[in-house]
C-alpha cells in the first residue's frame, strides 16, 4: 500500500526562475516526513513537485527524478492524472466542491476513477468519513452541502476525499495554518493514525507541529531573495530539533532567523 | 453530482492497473496529425460528392475530426481520457467554427470595401447621385454620425456621470435601489425601441420635424446606462482611504469628490464614455426612424434629415445596384475603422491609466 | 494648531449621514468651524441636487418610454379590427386598419432560439477554450479581438450576411433538405436563402462575443483551489471543468445568455437585411418569409403613412419592450442569486 518516495537531482522552476534546486532525499514509507524552512524557501514548490501538482502552475517546469517505488513519477508515458490519483493532496485552505454535498465531496474521486455499486460507495465514503474522524458529526447531514461545515471539518472532509480513493502518498501542505488550535490537534491526531496507512508528507510552518507529528524532518533554506531553494538536511525528526548536524538548521530552529 | 455516476457503465478499459503509473498514451503529434488528416477527408468527401459549398467540406472535415480522435483515443487511452479528448476536440473546433465567419466578415469588409474607398469617397455627398452610378460619397453622412454623437453624448455623458456619482457616493436608500435596477432594465431596451419612443414623443407628439437632434435623442438613451455602469465599476475601485483621508483634512464631500475621487478615476471613466460612444456610432435603427435619411450635405442637426454611416450602409444596401453596394462596403469599412479606432483608443487609456488606479 | 483640534473631535462623517451641525450653538471657539462646514454644506447641497436629479432624470424617461408607447399603442388597438394576437396581416394604413403581431411573434422566437441553440454551447466553448485550453501566450490576444468584435455595427453584420453569408447557405440549405427534408422543418424550396434560419445564424454570430466574454469572466474567477481540488484527485482536464468551473459558472452563463438572448430579440438591421418577410408563418425555417418585431418596424418604417401606421408599428414594439424587460429582469435576478451565493462561500 504505502510507497517509498526517491528524490534525485530535482529542480523546479516558474519559468526562467529557478524555484528550487538539486534536490535529493528519501521519504520512508508508513512514516510522517515534515517539510520546514523559512518562507519562499520552496518547501511547498517541491512537495507539489511529488505529485506533479507544480506543473499545473503557469511556466511550472521540473527535472529531475521521483521514483515511486521502481516507477519514475516524471518518465516518458507516465500520465500525470494516474500520478495524481496515486499521491493525494491536500491543501493549506480546506477546498471542499462548493456544489457538493459531504457524501459527493468524498466520493468525487471514487466516481471519477470507475463505476460503484451504490451501498459499495456508501461503505467507502463511511470507511474515508472515520478515517478522517469527522464520520460522528456529519452521519446525519451527508446531504447538506460541504461549504457549510466549521474550516476545521473541511480539512478533515478534505482528508477524507484524499484517502477515499486509497492513494499510496499523501502529500499535506500546510493543512493546520487557516485552523484554529483545536482543529489544529484534532488533523494532528489523525495524521499519527493515519501513517499506519499512508506514506505522508507535511509541510508545516509550525516547528512543534513538525516535532509532535512527523518521524522524520527536512529543512529547507534558500541563500538570499530570488536565490533557489535548497535541502539543507534531512534526518530523524529528534535528531533535528535536537542536535543538527549544520548550523543554519539550529539556527533557524532555536528561532535565530526566519 | 448524480452525472458523474451516469456516465460511468462498468468501464474497465479506464481503471488503473495496480502499480503502474504508465498509461498508453496517443503521441504528442496524435491531434496535429488528426486535423490534417481530416482536413483532407473533408476535402476529399467534398470533391467527390461534388459539394459546392466550403461550409459543408469545413463541417465534414470538424466531424471527422472529433470522431475520429474519439474512437482512437477510446482504443488507446481508455473512456476515460477519450472523453477528456472529445472536450478538448470540441472546444477547439468550436472556436474555429467562430473564428471563421469573426475572420471572414472582417476579410471581406476591408476587401470589397477598399474597391469605393478613395479621398473623393470621403469628401463627397450623394447629391445628385443615381443608385447604380459609381462614385459619390460618405461626407454628408460622416457629418451626420459626428454631430449625432456629439450631442448624444453631450446629453448623455453629463447625467451618466452624474448619476453614477449619486449611486457611488450618495446612494443608499429606495431612490438608489430603484435607480440601479432601472439602469440594468434601460441597459437592455432595444435601439428600435428607443427610437420608438423619441418618434412618439418628440415627433407624433411635439410635432417636430425629423433631425439630426431627434436621433441623438434616442441614442443619448441608449449611452445614458452604459456610462453609468463603467463610471460606477471605476469610481467603486477608488479605495475608501483616499476619500477618508480628503474628508479627515475637512474637505467639503462634494469638493472631495471633484478634487480626490474624479481625477482618481477619469482615466477608466473617459475609457467607458468612449466605449459606449464607439456604441452608439453604429446604431441604424432610431436613425431610420428619426433622422429620416438625406443624400445632401445638412450640416443642421436641428434641422431636417441628416443622413449617418449606419444609415448611409442601410440605404445604400436597400438601393440593390453593384455600384450601392461597392458604396455600402466602403462604408461599413469606414464605420469600422471609426469604431475601432475609438475602442482601441479606450483600451489604451484604460490600460495607460490603470496603474494609477490601485489596482 | 488649535484650531485644527475641534475638528479632530468631530470629523465629517464617511459616508452620506450628515449630522445636523446643531451642536453648541453659542460655543465661540466653535463658531467658525460651523461657518465653514456651512459653506461646504451649500455645495454639497447642491452637488447632491445635480447627481439625485440626474439619477431621477433617468427614472423618468424609464417611465417616459412605457407611457408613451403605451399611450400611443392604445390608440392604435382600439382602431384594430383585427384580432392583434392573431391576424396574420398588417394593412395599419388601411381604413379601417387591421394588424397583428402573430407572425412577427413566431418569428422573433424562432430566430432567437436558433440563434441561442447555436450560439450558447459555441460560446461557452469559446470561454473554456480562452480559459483552459488555448496555450496561454495565445488567450490574452484572442479574447481581446473577441471584445473588439462585440463592437462591430450590427448594420455591417446585415451587410456581411445579406450579401456573403445568404449566397454561401444555399448549398449547405439544399444539404440539409436531402437529409432532413422529410421533417418538413428543415424543408427547402430553393430561392434565396433568406430565412428565419439564416438570421439565426447571423443572430448567432452576432451575441457570440457577449456571450463569450461574459463567461469567460465567470469562468476566470473560479477559485483556483476548486480547480486543484479536482487536479489532486486525479482529474483529467475535462472532469476538471465538469467537477469545478462549470457548476460554478453555471449562474453566470446563464445570465450572459440571457443578456444575449435580449440582444438578439431586439437586432434589428441585421435581420431586416438578411431577412425576406413575409406576412405567414413558414412551415420551413429554411425557406423565405416571417418576420420580427424590430425587423418590421425598420422595413414597414417608411411605407407607414399617418400617425395609424406609425402607432400600430409603436404597438408591436411596446410588446417587443416588454419581452425585452422580461428577459434581462430575468438575467438580472439570476446575476443578483448568485452575488449572494458566492458571499456566503467567500
Amino acid at each position: 500500500m504505502a510507497k517509498r518516495i526517491d528524490v534525485s537531482g530535482l529542480t523546479a522552476y516558474y519559468g526562467n526562475h529557478m524555484a528550487i534546486e538539486d534536490i535529493s532525499m528519501t521519504v520512508e514509507p508508513r512514516s510522517v516526513t515534515a517539510f520546514i524552512g523559512p518562507s519562499g524557501c520552496g518547501k511547498s514548490t517541491f512537495l507539489r513537485t511529488l505529485n506533479r501538482m507544480h506543473e499545473v502552475t503557469p511556466g511550472g517546469r521540473v527535472e529531475g527524478k521521483v521514483m515511486l517505488d521502481d516507477e519514475n513519477l516524471y518518465g516518458s508515458g507516465v500520465d500525470p492524472v494516474a500520478v495524481r490519483r496515486t499521491v493525494g493532496m491536500v491543501f493549506q485552505r480546506p477546498n471542499p466542491f462548493p456544489t457538493m454535498s459531504i457524501f459527493d465531496n468524498v466520493a468525487a474521486g471514487l466516481r471519477l476513477n470507475g463505476s460503484y455499486k451504490k451501498s459499495e460507495l456508501a461503505d467507502i465514503v463511511e470507511k474515508s468519513l472515520r478515517g478522517a474522524n469527522l464520520w460522528n458529526e456529519v452521519k446525519d447531514r451527508l446531504n447538506k452541502p460541504g461549504a457549510g461545515l466549521s474550516g476545521g471539518q473541511q480539512q478533515r472532509l478534505c482528508i477524507a476525499r484524499a484517502i477515499a480513493v486509497e492513494p499510496q502518498v499523501l502529500l499535506m501542505d500546510e493543512p493546520c495554518s487557516a485552523l484554529d488550535p483545536i482543529s489544529t490537534l484534532a488533523i494532528e491526531d489523525l495524521i499519527g493514525e493515519l501513517k499506519e496507512r499512508f506514506t505522508i508528507v507535511i509541510v508545516t510552518h509550525n516547528m512543534q507541529q513538525a516535532a509532535r507529528v512527523s518521524d522524520r524532518t527536512a529543512f529547507f533554506n534558500l541563500a538570499g531573495v530570488g536565490q533557489p531553494g535548497k535541502l539543507i538536511e534531512i534526518d530523524e525528526t529528534e535528531r533535528i530539533f535536537s542536535n543538527p548536524s549544520v548550523q543554519a538548521t539550529e539556527d533557524y530552529i532555536s528561532g535565530r532567523f526566519g | 453530482m448524480s452525472n458523474l455516476v451516469k456516465d460511468r457503465p462498468a468501464v474497465t478499459g479506464s481503471a488503473p492497473r495496480p502499480g503502474s503509473l504508465r498509461q498508453p498514451r496517443l503521441p504528442r503529434w496524435a491531434p496535429a496529425a488528426f486535423a490534417l488528416g481530416s482536413a483532407v477527408v473533408g476535402v476529399a468527401i467534398g470533391l467527390v460528392a461534388g459539394l459546392d459549398s466550403r461550409i459543408q467540406w469545413g463541417l465534414i472535415a470538424a466531424l471527422v475530426f472529433v470522431l475520429g480522435s474519439y474512437i482512437a483515443s477510446t482504443v488507446v487511452e481508455g473512456r476515460r481520457q477519450a472523453k477528456d479528448r472529445l472536450a478538448t476536440s470540441l472546444v477547439w473546433v468550436a472556436f474555429l467554427l467562430a473564428v471563421i465567419p469573426l475572420v471572414s466578415l472582417l476579410y471581406e469588409t476591408v476587401k470589397r470595401g477598399s474597391k469605393a474607398l478613395n479621398a473623393d469617397f470621403l469628401n463627397h455627398s450623394m447629391a445628385g447621385m443615381l443608385d447604380d452610378q459609381a462614385g459619390g460619397g460618405v461626407y454628408h453622412a460622416i457629418i451626420g454620425t459626428l454631430e449625432q454623437v456629439g450631442l448624444a453624448t453631450a446629453i448623455a455623458a453629463p447625467i451618466g456621470l452624474l448619476t453614477a456619482i449619486y449611486l457611488v457616493e450618495y446612494g443608499r436608500g429606495a431612490l438608489a435601489k430603484a435607480v440601479t435596477f432601472f439602469v440594468d432594465v434601460m441597459t437592455g431596451i432595444p435601439s428600435i425601441v428607443a427610437g420608438l419612443f423619441i418618434l412618439s414623443f418628440w415627433i407624433l407628439w411635439l410635432d417636430f420635424d425629423y433631425s439630426g437632434f431627434a436621433g441623438a435623442m434616442a441614442l443619448a438613451i441608449l449611452m445614458m446606462p452604459v456610462v453609468v455602469r463603467s463610471t460606477e465599476e471605476m469610481l467603486k475601485l477608488v479605495p475608501n482611504e483616499l476619500r477618508e483621508a480628503s474628508l479627515a483634512l475637512g474637505v467639503p464631500k462634494w469638493r472631495t469628490i471633484l478634487k480626490v475621487v474624479l481625477p482618481t478615476a477619469i482615466g477608466g471613466i473617459a475609457t467607458g464614455v468612449m466605449l459606449a460612444v464607439a456604441r452608439i456610432a453604429g446604431e441604424t435603427a432610431p436613425i431610420v426612424l428619426l433622422v429620416f435619411g438625406s443624400k445632401t450635405i445638412n450640416n443642421n442637426p436641428f434641422e431636417d434629415p441628416q443622413s449617418s454611416l449606419p444609415y448611409y450602409v442601410y440605404e445604400q444596401w436597400t438601393a440593390g445596384q453593384d455600384a450601392s453596394y461597392d458604396r455600402a462596403w466602403a462604408a461599413a469599412l469606414v464605420l469600422i475603422a471609426f469604431v475601432m479606432i475609438l475602442n482601441l483608443v479606450a483600451r489604451g487609456i484604460a490600460r495607460w491609466k490603470a496603474p494609477k488606479t490601485g489596482r | 494648531m488649535s484650531e485644527t483640534t475641534p475638528q479632530h473631535e468631530n470629523p465629517p462623517p464617511p459616508d452620506g449621514i450628515r449630522t445636523t451641525g446643531a451642536d453648541a450653538p453659542g460655543d465661540l471657539p466653535r463658531a467658525p468651524l460651523a461657518e465653514a462646514r456651512g459653506t461646504g454644506r451649500i455645495g454639497d447641497k447642491i452637488f447632491l441636487g445635480l447627481s439625485r436629479g440626474a439619477g431621477v432624470t433617468l427614472l423618468v424617461i424609464m417611465a417616459a418610454i412605457a407611457g408613451f408607447l403605451a399611450i400611443r399603442a392604445s390608440h392604435a388597438l382600439s382602431a384594430n379590427e383585427g384580432n392583434f394576437l392573431t391576424t396574420f396581416t398588417w394593412d395599419a394604413n388601411a381604413n379601417p386598419p387591421v394588424f397583428g403581431i402573430a407572425v412577427l411573434l413566431f418569428g422573433t422566437v424562432v430566430s432567437s432560439i436558433i440563434a441561442m441553440a447555436l450560439a450558447v454551447p459555441i460560446a461557452i466553448a469559446i470561454a473554456l477554450f480562452i480559459t483552459h485550453y488555448a496555450p496561454r501566450r495565445l488567450s490574452g490576444p484572442i479574447a481581446y479581438v473577441i471584445d473588439l468584435l462585440a463592437a462591430i455595427p450590427s448594420i455591417v453584420y446585415g451587410l456581411w450576411g445579406g450579401l456573403f453569408l445568404v449566397p454561401h447557405l444555399e448549398g449547405l440549405y439544399k444539404w440539409l433538405d436531402d437529409y432532413l427534408g422529410w421533417t418538413k422543418i428543415f424543408a427547402y424550396h430553393d430561392g434565396a436563402a433568406r430565412s428565419l434560419f439564416t438570421v439565426g445564424i447571423l443572430l448567432a454570430i452576432m451575441i457570440l462575443p457577449i456571450i463569450t466574454s461574459v463567461s469567460r469572466e465567470v469562468f476566470r474567477q473560479v477559485p483556483r483551489m476548486h480547480e486543484e481540488a479536482a487536479l489532486a484527485l486525479g482529474a483529467t482536464r475535462w472532469e476538471v471543468i465538469r467537477m469545478s468551473v462549470l457548476p460554478f459558472g453555471r449562474s453566470g452563463v446563464i445570465s450572459a445568455s440571457m443578456l444575449g438572448l435580449g440582444r438578439a430579440l431586439g437586432e434589428t438591421m441585421a435581420v431586416a437585411t438578411v431577412l425576406s418577410p413575409s406576412w405567414d408563418i413558414v412551415p420551413s425555417v429554411l425557406d423565405a418569409g416571417g418576420g420580427t418585431f424590430a425587423q418590421n418596424i425598420a422595413s414597414s418604417f417608411k411605407e407607414a403613412s399617418g400617425d395609424m401606421g406609425k402607432d400600430a408599428l409603436i404597438a408591436s414594439g411596446l410588446v417587443l419592450f416588454v419581452i425585452t424587460l422580461v428577459v434581462n429582469g430575468a438575467a438580472r435576478l439570476v446575476i443578483a442569486r448568485r452575488k449572494e451565493y458566492s458571499g456566503a462561500n467567500a
